[in-house]
């Protein structure tokens, strides 16, 4: 993460002269010096890839453009409570990042919630791609059980029982 | 399922929803039982859904983002209870339809203090028939009125259980969730005939 504080700022260029009273403006710290390529891109500091955070919630990606614009899923019955679990033979081009990063957190049972949470993706985005996904058998889908009364009081009694 | 599972059985999801009005205590709800910290997930509204999301008012905004908190419970080896809170104002209540289907039932938390806040609520669940109960969130500052007196006043059905709880304290949480699942099995025997 970096810091509040930018660090020793890397000397300005010689200061235009002045004129006359007219102070002269400090430099933006928010800009990113042209000299420095380092700081371009958060990930080229020596810091590593930083995570998001509040700031970066005006990405400038549009989330469903992971998605090549579709906004609903492939299979309507991939609910966000669904459970999800990613095959032992998954494998998916390294370029599709988020289908990978899909496939290592379904590792274990997780709902498609829990997968968007992890990923810091929306919702809708992540439905979509673990829809893909299930259609390519990467992953499995765990089939959504019907509330018998047999299942309504087992989760009756659970409940009670917390 | 497949052969890979560490279980015997299939992992079952059921989940309820905690719904009601803006600051009416759905995430100290959810927190108070989840056995994971309740996660903001973000849904998009994107240029598809500006018919239905009023987006006057916010002139060149084409995309916003929501937090929706859930929380999970592991009832048995083979059995997550999740919790899905609904966002908390008007302009998102398109997403309700994918945060209901399905549902076992629905809690409605409300606050004494501003009982509309949770008409839009109230008739959601009763349109769709979705099992609910109310649940009175009591805050320290609250006037304390008598349920039959809040029934009164939102218009609701004896067949509606209501009850107070304290959205801070797990065992009272937990209380309201034994009242749901009991209504929804209730609720499932009289349908089967079998009360």
């Amino acid at each position: 993460m970096t810091g509040a504080d930018p660090g020793p700022w890397p000397p300005p260029p010689e200061p235009f002269e002045e004129e006359g009273d007219a102070q002269a403006r400090p430099p933006d710290p928010r800009m990113i010096p042209a000299w420095d390529p380092a700081s371009w891109h958060p990930s080229l500091t020596d810091e590593g890839p930083r995570h998001l955070d509040e700031a970066d919630e005006d990405l400038v990606i549009r989330p469903f453009l992971l998605t090549g614009g579709r906004t609903r899923p492939v299979e309507e019955t991939v609910r966000l409570e669904a459970q999800v679990v990613a095959r032992p033979s998954a494998a998916v081009d390294p370029v599709r990042f988020e289908a990978l990063q899909i496939l290592e957190a379904c590792r274990q049972v997780l709902s498609v919630a829990e997968v968007a949470a992890r990923l810091r993706l929306p919702l809708g985005v992540v439905r979509v791609l673990v829809a893909d996904l299930v259609a390519e058998q990467q992953l499995d889908l765990v089939e959504q059980q019907a509330l018998s009364v047999d299942l309504l009081e087992r989760i009756r009694d659970r409940v009670r029982a917390l | 399922m497949s052969e890979h599972s560490d279980d015997d059985a299939p992992m079952i999801s059921v989940k309820i929803v905690i719904s009601g009005g803006f600051g009416v205590g759905k995430t100290t709800f959810i927190g108070a039982i989840s056995e994971i910290e309740p996660l903001a997930t973000e849904a998009e509204i994107t240029d598809q859904s500006v018919g239905v999301d009023d987006l006057r008012g916010v002139d060149g905004k084409t995309t916003t983002t929501v937090a929706l908190d859930f929380g999970r419970i592991s009832l048995d080896e083979s059995l997550r209870l999740y919790l899905f809170g609904t966002p908390g104002q008007d302009r998102f209540t398109f997403l309700w339809d994918d945060l209901v289907d399905g549902a076992l039932g629905a809690v409605v938390l409300l606050d004494t203090r501003r009982i509309d806040d949770c008409f839009m609520a109230i008739d959601y669940f009763e349109e769709r028939q979705v099992s609910f109960l109310v649940a009175v969130n009591v805050f320290e500052a609250t006037p304390r009125f008598e349920l039959d007196e809040v029934r009164e006043a939102l218009g609701i059905g004896a067949d509606v259980p209501m009850l107070e709880c304290d959205a801070r304290n797990r065992g009272s949480v937990k209380g309201v969730l034994v009242a749901l699942t009991e209504q929804v099995l209730v609720r499932r025997l009289a349908e089967v005939g079998a009360l």
